[in-house]
């Protein structure tokens, strides 16, 4: 079918209305306003609702009450405006509540800047709130599949009801490329038998709630997410591996960085290095096994981000010292060039001969 | 074949626009691109720019350090965007505003007063599409006949007078001798 050429922002508002998202609750921030503008606009057509909250605070709540009530919803925001959702997301976790969260990424901390940047890593991955809790998160590393995994984020959330986040930035957000969105796959809304919504006495009342003051209980009910986010862990790690296999150097990188970094091994490889891309679709969970396994054959990993080096701890986790992670970075809204992390490459490999 | 380009000038001078045009046509011939605009607190009469990539291969990253081609709209553009273009790339300027020329040699340097045409035209907001005309004349990134009906065409047919104003901007850009 005809592809429409689409900024990253509406290709995830289109793909979110397609998986049968009626309602988004947002606040505008740069990059990420376009979302917000594409719901205003398509939601009332598709008998959903948009609305702009009084703050990202306010939305999140409203995603909160809205997925307890067992509708797909979304918010979506930029940095700052994902700090300020972290309480909401908490509680979300901790009721076990589906949503799809985007944050487009800007420079940090504080107000930071408005380019593109990874510096959110380590609060997508370890700590969007307080708490005993994980994120199931996504990183698309093109305007396809900045679609295509918010289709999925949808499925992903309703199957093990929890919340979803969507690690996109700046210049995915705001670049054009073309879409297909009829190649996109759906997951289709599943029963939600805990809603709490109207029953008119029908059936025993559901109640949702993330306080449990009975040290016991709330233990349980901790061991018991555990033991989901254990079943993620097995069934959800998702990543590409491209030319990794035979290579020397692995390069792990997500996002727009990974893009820019699999230009920089197909370079090394015309100059004879055998380099490879190991590009993380789940951040979390996160593609330990295949890392580790990669370490057996590898002489090197190099992690390229947008940040002054937040992955690379994750990536020495999986490796577990058997061999050298180097780290490669720029931050604040500069992004590197192909021919930068070539340079990154070359020098490894100097090191390795 | 890639080729990365940057268009820039003021806002309001149908920069994003002429970007758009040009990536959704790559996008027709089966081309790979990505268009990307600056962002930020921008305003009509402010700096305006935008990034487009066309490629037969994967497009790593939509930010261009050097341009193979830039199409300069006002002088402030001019002096960003001239001495960064590739050496053996093309220069666009609109000289109706920008009255400087390169010093480069490693260049070809295309100048047009679209400003000044599109006025003479009476469609003064139609300087982008000028340049297009004159763009599409001297580099031939796509054929002329399917680049001017592509524009036309994408008007709805109720705007008749927009397609006809639309098709004699182009016209005049591809036909000015310079």
């Amino acid at each position: 079918m005809a592809k429409v050429l689409i900024k990253g922002n509406e290709a995830v508002a289109e793909a979110a209305i397609r998986s049968g998202c009626k309602y988004y609750f947002g606040y505008p921030i740069t990059p990420q306003t376009e979302i917000a503008e594409y719901m205003a606009k398509k939601m009332p057509k598709v008998g959903g609702l948009c609305l702009q909250a009084e703050s990202e605070v306010a939305a999140i709540n409203m995603v909160y009450g809205a997925s307890a009530s067992g509708v797909r919803v979304m918010t979506s925001s930029s940095s700052p405006g994902i700090s300020l959702k972290s309480e909401g997301v908490s509680y979300i976790v901790g009721c076990d509540l589906p949503c799809v969260i985007l944050n487009v990424q800007r420079g940090g901390p504080g107000l930071g800047g408005i380019q593109p940047s990874q510096s959110d890593y380590y609060q997508a991955t370890k700590a969007l709130g307080h708490g005993d809790m994980q994120l199931f998160v996504l990183a698309p590393s093109s305007v396809q599949e900045m679609a295509q995994l918010t289709a999925d984020a949808f499925g992903v959330a309703d199957k093990y009801r929890m919340p979803v986040l969507i690690l996109a930035d700046g210049a995915l957000g705001q670049m054009m490329e073309p879409v297909d969105f009829d190649a996109l796959h759906f997951t289709p809304e599943p029963e939600k038998p805990w809603a709490v919504n109207g029953h008119a006495g029908k059936r025993k009342k559901n109640i949702i709630t993330s306080l449990f003051l009975k040290p016991e209980e709330l233990e349980s009910n901790i061991l018991e997410r555990e033991k989901k986010y254990k079943t993620v862990r097995e069934n959800e790690v998702r990543f590409e591996n491209y030319m990794c296999d035979d290579a020397d150097i692995v390069i792990v990188s997500f996002g727009i960085t990974a893009r820019i970094s699999k230009a920089a091994v197909n370079e090394a490889r015309k100059k004879g290095i055998k380099a490879g891309l190991l590009r993380p679709i789940t951040l979390s969970p996160f593609p330990t096994d295949e890392l580790y396994r990669l370490s057996g054959s590898a002489s090197a990993f190099l992690s390229v981000e947008l940040n002054m080096g937040q992955m690379v701890n994750d990536v020495k986790l999986a490796v577990q010292c058997r061999k050298p992670v180097h780290f490669y970075g720029r931050t604040g809204g500069s992004l590197m060039s192909s021919e930068d992390v070539l340079e990154q490459i070359i020098k490894i490999s100097g090191g390795l001969l | 074949m890639t080729n990365k380009m940057i268009l820039a000038g003021f806002g309001g001078q149908g920069i994003l626009f002429l970007g758009k045009k040009l990536a959704s046509a790559g996008m027709e011939n089966d081309l790979n691109v990505t268009w990307l605009p600056s962002y930020g607190p921008e305003q009509r009469g402010g700096t305006c720019n935008c990034s487009v990539i066309l490629s037969d291969t994967d497009i790593s990253s939509p930010i261009i350090g050097s341009p193979d081609t830039l199409v300069a709209f006002n002088i402030q553009s001019y002096e960003k965007f001239m001495p960064r273009i590739t050496p053996g790339g093309v220069l666009f300027a609109d000289s109706t505003l920008i009255d400087k020329r390169p010093e480069r040699t490693d260049i070809s340097a295309y100048f047009i007063p679209a400003t000044q045409i599109a006025n003479d035209l009476g469609y003064p907001k139609l300087v982008n599409v000028v340049m297009l005309g004159y763009l599409i004349k001297k580099t031939a990134v796509f054929e002329r006949d399917y680049m001017r009906s592509y524009l036309t065409d994408s008007l709805p047919e109720s705007k008749a007078a927009l397609r006809e104003a639309n098709g004699k901007a182009f016209d005049a850009g591809y036909g000015y001798e310079g």
